[in-house]
C-alpha cells in the first residue's frame, strides 16, 4: 500500500516540476472557520531542492495519462514513460498530512487531459471542493485552468482556487504551431478572459456593497508560463508577449522556463544540452523592471536591441545605451528617476527619498542604505561626489564594471575588447 | 565614558535609558552583565531593573514613533546581540533628542543600524515559519524542536496559532530551554519541564512516541523533494544559499545530507 502510493507520488511529482510557478503569495484567505490554515500574503518557501529552486506547494499532476502530443511535454501520448493517476481521496489526504506537518503552504494541481477537457477540470474541481468544504482548508490552491472546459466547471473551480494559470507553452503563436499543432494561443486566451472577467465582477459586487458576503473569487489572481529556447524566438517577442499578457488579462505572473531537453525530437535542442539558465535569468530581470521599476517594455528591447545582453544586466545595459539621462543627482532626482539608476534596488530608493529630507546624503551614507555603490557610482552625484573634467563614455563604464564583477555564469573571465 | 551594566532584558535596557536622562553622563556604553570585564580605569553604573522606569521611557518611545517603528525596536532586542543593544540606547536617545520623524533619517547610523538588525531577526523569523517540521505524536500533538539565530519565538505566536487552529502544537527552542505550546484555544510560553521525558538534543522522536502514520508521511516528504529536483538545473551554491547548512539539522528532507 505505501509502496504504490510512494511510486505514484514519485511519477506525478516528476511530471509536474517543468511548471515553474510555485508562488503562494496573494492568497488572502484568513482561518476564520476555527479549520486549518491561513495564508501568507508575502508566501512561503518551505524549502529548496538542489536545483536552487523553491519548494512552496505540492505540485503534482493528477494524472499523466495525456490525450495530447505535444513535443516539448514530458508526459505526450507517444512518451514511452510509466503512467500513474491519483484519486481525490489520495490528493487530499496528501496535501492535509503535509500541510499540518508545515511541509507546504498549499497545492499546486495539474493534470493531462484524460478522455477530454471537461472530464478533467471536474476531477480538479472535486478535489479543491473536499479541500475547502469537508477538511476547512484554507492554505494556498493554484489549480490549473484546463483550455476547452466549460464556463460552469471554470466558475466553480475559481470559488475554491487561490490563483489558476493555463500555460502559453510557447512565446509566439508560430512556436506553439511548430511543436503542437493542436493547441493555439486562442485555446488559452479565451479562459484567461472570462476568468479575468469573473473575477472583475466580482470585486465590482462587492464594491457596491449590495450583498453582504460575496464570496473570493481566484484571489491571488492568473499566471502563465512559456518555454524558453526550444524555439528560436528573440528576446523581444518573449517579451513583448509577456507585456502583452500582463496588460491584456491583468496577470500576475508570467513565468519563463528555460527549456530542458527531454525529447529526441530533431525541430529542439538535443537531450544533454544546457537549460538556457542565463537567458531565463535576463528575462526574469527585464519582467522585473517592467513590474516594478518603472519601465516600458520597448525601452529595454526594441528593433535595434532585439536581444538582451548576456554580460551585463538589462537595467546596466539601458543606461549605458542612454548616458544623457545621467548623472542623477541622488539629493534632489525624482524617485522614478532614482529607481533607474543600476545598483540602486526599490527599497533603497524609497530609503533615499526619506533620507535625504534631513540633509544631503553622502556616498558612505548611500553604501550604508544599501545600494550597490560600485555599480551605481558612475551614474549619480551625491554631496560628496568630485568634479568630473570630461563626460565618461559608456564602453569605458561598462568595462570598469565587469572588471570588478564576477559573474556566477561565466566560468572564464571575458576581458575581450570590443571593437565598437 | 561610562559603562552601564545592565542584565540584558527589555526592562533593563529601558531602565538604562531613563538612567542616562536622569544622570546626563556624556557618554554610555551599555555592556551585557555576562560580557561584562571589570576595568578600573572606567566608571561603571549597574542598572537595577525598575519596572515604571522602564515603562516610562516605553511610553515616551511610543510617543514619538509610529506602532510599527515600535514593534520595530522590540523585534531589534530579539536579536540578543550586545552591538544591537549598544545601538537600540544610542537609537532612542537619537529619537528622544529630536523632532518627531527622526526614525525615518535612514543617513543617521543608529536608524540604520537598527532597521539592518531588524531585517535579519524578521528573517530568522520567516525562516522559522518555513523550516518548522512537525512530528506528529501518538497523542495527536504537532511537535517541533529548533534552534533559531535569535529569540524569535515571540514573533511566530500569531501565524501558528491561527495557521493551526485546530491541533494542539508544541514549538520548543533547544538553544534556549523555552517553547509554545498551543492548547487550541491560547498559546503558552513552556519550559523544561514540559518537555523533559522527550530528549531534546534528539531531532526526532523515538517511534514509540509518534503517531503510526508520521513515519510514511516524513518518507513522502522526502521521495517528493526529490522528485520535483531537476538534476539538469542543479545549483548547489544557491541550494545552501537558500538552506544554510545549520538549519539542515531540523529538515526531515534533507536528513543523512550533512
Amino acid at each position: 500500500m505505501s509502496d504504490r502510493i510512494r511510486e505514484k507520488l514519485s511519477i506525478l511529482a516528476d511530471a509536474a516540476k517543468y511548471d515553474v510557478s510555485c508562488s503562494s503569495s496573494g492568497g488572502n484567505r484568513k482561518n476564520t472557520n476555527k479549520g486549518i490554515g491561513d495564508s501568507s500574503s508575502s508566501g512561503i518557501c518551505h524549502t529548496y531542492t538542489e536545483d536552487g529552486r523553491c519548494v512552496s506547494l505540492l505540485k503534482i499532476l493528477l494524472t499523466n495519462h495525456c490525450i495530447y502530443d505535444c513535443a516539448f511535454c514530458v508526459s505526450r501520448k507517444s512518451n514511452d514513460v510509466k503512467r500513474a493517476a491519483f484519486t481525490v481521496d489520495e490528493v487530499v489526504e496528501l496535501t492535509m498530512s503535509f500541510y499540518r506537518r508545515n511541509y507546504i503552504e498549499g497545492l499546486f494541481l495539474s493534470s493531462g487531459i484524460f478522455k477530454n477537457a471537461d472530464f478533467t477540470m471536474e476531477r480538479l474541481v472535486r478535489i479543491v471542493k473536499k479541500l475547502r468544504i469537508e477538511e476547512r482548508f484554507n492554505g494556498y490552491i493554484h489549480l490549473k485552468t484546463i483550455p476547452g472546459a466549460s464556463e460552469e466547471l471554470l466558475t466553480e473551480a475559481g470559488l475554491y482556487a487561490d490563483r489558476m494559470s493555463i500555460n502559453l507553452e510557447m512565446p509566439t503563436e508560430s512556436g506553439l504551431k511548430l511543436l503542437a499543432p493542436d493547441k493555439s494561443h486562442d485555446d488559452v486566451k479565451k479562459p484567461l478572459g472570462f476568468i479575468q472577467n469573473t473575477i472583475t465582477q466580482y470585486k465590482e459586487e462587492k464594491k457596491t456593497g449590495l450583498i453582504k458576503s460575496i464570496p473570493k473569487f481566484v484571489p491571488a489572481g492568473q499566471s502563465t508560463q512559456m518555454v524558453i529556447g526550444a524555439t528560436p524566438e528573440s528576446d523581444m517577442e518573449i517579451m513583448y508577449s509577456a507585456a502583452q499578457y500582463y496588460n491584456n488579462f491583468n496577470l500576475k505572473r508570467v513565468y519563463y522556463s528555460g527549456y530542458i531537453p527531454i525529447s529526441y525530437d530533431t525541430r529542439m535542442p538535443v537531450i544533454g544540452s544546457q537549460p538556457p539558465l542565463l537567458r531565463e535569468n535576463r528575462l526574469y530581470q527585464t519582467d522585473w523592471l517592467m513590474r516594478f521599476y518603472g519601465f516600458n517594455v520597448q525601452e529595454l528591447l526594441n528593433p535595434n536591441n532585439p536581444h538582451l545582453d548576456t554580460d551585463i544586466d538589462p537595467k546596466l545595459s539601458w543606461a549605458l545605451r542612454n548616458m544623457e539621462q545621467f548623472p542623477i543627482d541622488i539629493n534632489t532626482a525624482d524617485y522614478k528617476m532614482i529607481l533607474r539608476i543600476p545598483g540602486v534596488g526599490v527599497r533603497s530608493a524609497q530609503k533615499i527619498v526619506q533620507a535625504r529630507k534631513f540633509g544631503k546624503l553622502r556616498s558612505h551614507q548611500l553604501q550604508k542604505i544599501g545600494v550597490a555603490y560600485n555599480r551605481a557610482k558612475h551614474f549619480i552625484r551625491c554631496a560628496d561626489s568630485t568634479y568630473l573634467l570630461h563626460e565618461p563614455d559608456a564602453l569605458h563604464i561598462k568595462n570598469l564594471i565587469l572588471a570588478e564583477s564576477n559573474s556566477k555564469y561565466l566560468k572564464v573571465a571575458q576581458n575581450q575588447l570590443s571593437l565598437f | 565614558m561610562v559603562t552601564y551594566v545592565f542584565d540584558g532584558s527589555l526592562e533593563g535596557l529601558l531602565t538604562a535609558i531613563f538612567e542616562f536622562y536622569e544622570q546626563k553622563p556624556e557618554a554610555v556604553q551599555l555592556v551585557w552583565q555576562k560580557l561584562h570585564q571589570p576595568t578600573i580605569l572606567q566608571e561603571t553604573v549597574t542598572i537595577i531593573n525598575n519596572e515604571a522606569k522602564a515603562k516610562r521611557v516605553w511610553n515616551g518611545l511610543q510617543k514619538k514613533l509610529s506602532p510599527d517603528w515600535l514593534k520595530q525596536f522590540y523585534v531589534a532586542y530579539l536579536s540578543e546581540q550586545p552591538q544591537t543593544f549598544q545601538d537600540l540606547f544610542d537609537f532612542a536617545c537619537y529619537i528622544f533628542d529630536n523632532p518627531k520623524g527622526a526614525e525615518k533619517n535612514f543617513g543617521n547610523p543608529y536608524v540604520i543600524a537598527v532597521s539592518q538588525m531588524v531585517k535579519k531577526v524578521g528573517r530568522e523569523r520567516h525562516r522559522m515559519k518555513a523550516f518548522i517540521r512537525f512530528q506528529k505524536t501518538a497523542d495527536g500533538m504537532y511537535y517541533a524542536p529548533v534552534e533559531p539565530d535569535f529569540n524569535v519565538l515571540p514573533l511566530i505566536i500569531p501565524f501558528f496559532k491561527n495557521r493551526y487552529a485546530d491541533q494542539q502544537w508544541v514549538i520548543y527552542d533547544v538553544k534556549r530551554k523555552y517553547g509554545l505550546y498551543y492548547n487550541l484555544n491560547t498559546v503558552t510560553e513552556i519550559t523544561y519541564d514540559f518537555v523533559s521525558e522527550i530528549d531534546t538534543s534528539k531531532v526526532n522522536l523515538p517511534t514509540e512516541l509518534t503517531d503510526s502514520s508520521e513515519e510514511l508521511a516524513s518518507l513522502l516528504w522526502k521521495d517528493y523533494f526529490n522528485n520535483t529536483n531537476i538534476p539538469a538545473r542543479k545549483n548547489m551554491k544557491l541550494h545552501i544559499q537558500h538552506v544554510p547548512k545549520r538549519y539542515w539539522k531540523y529538515l526531515n528532507e534533507k536528513e543523512g545530507k550533512n
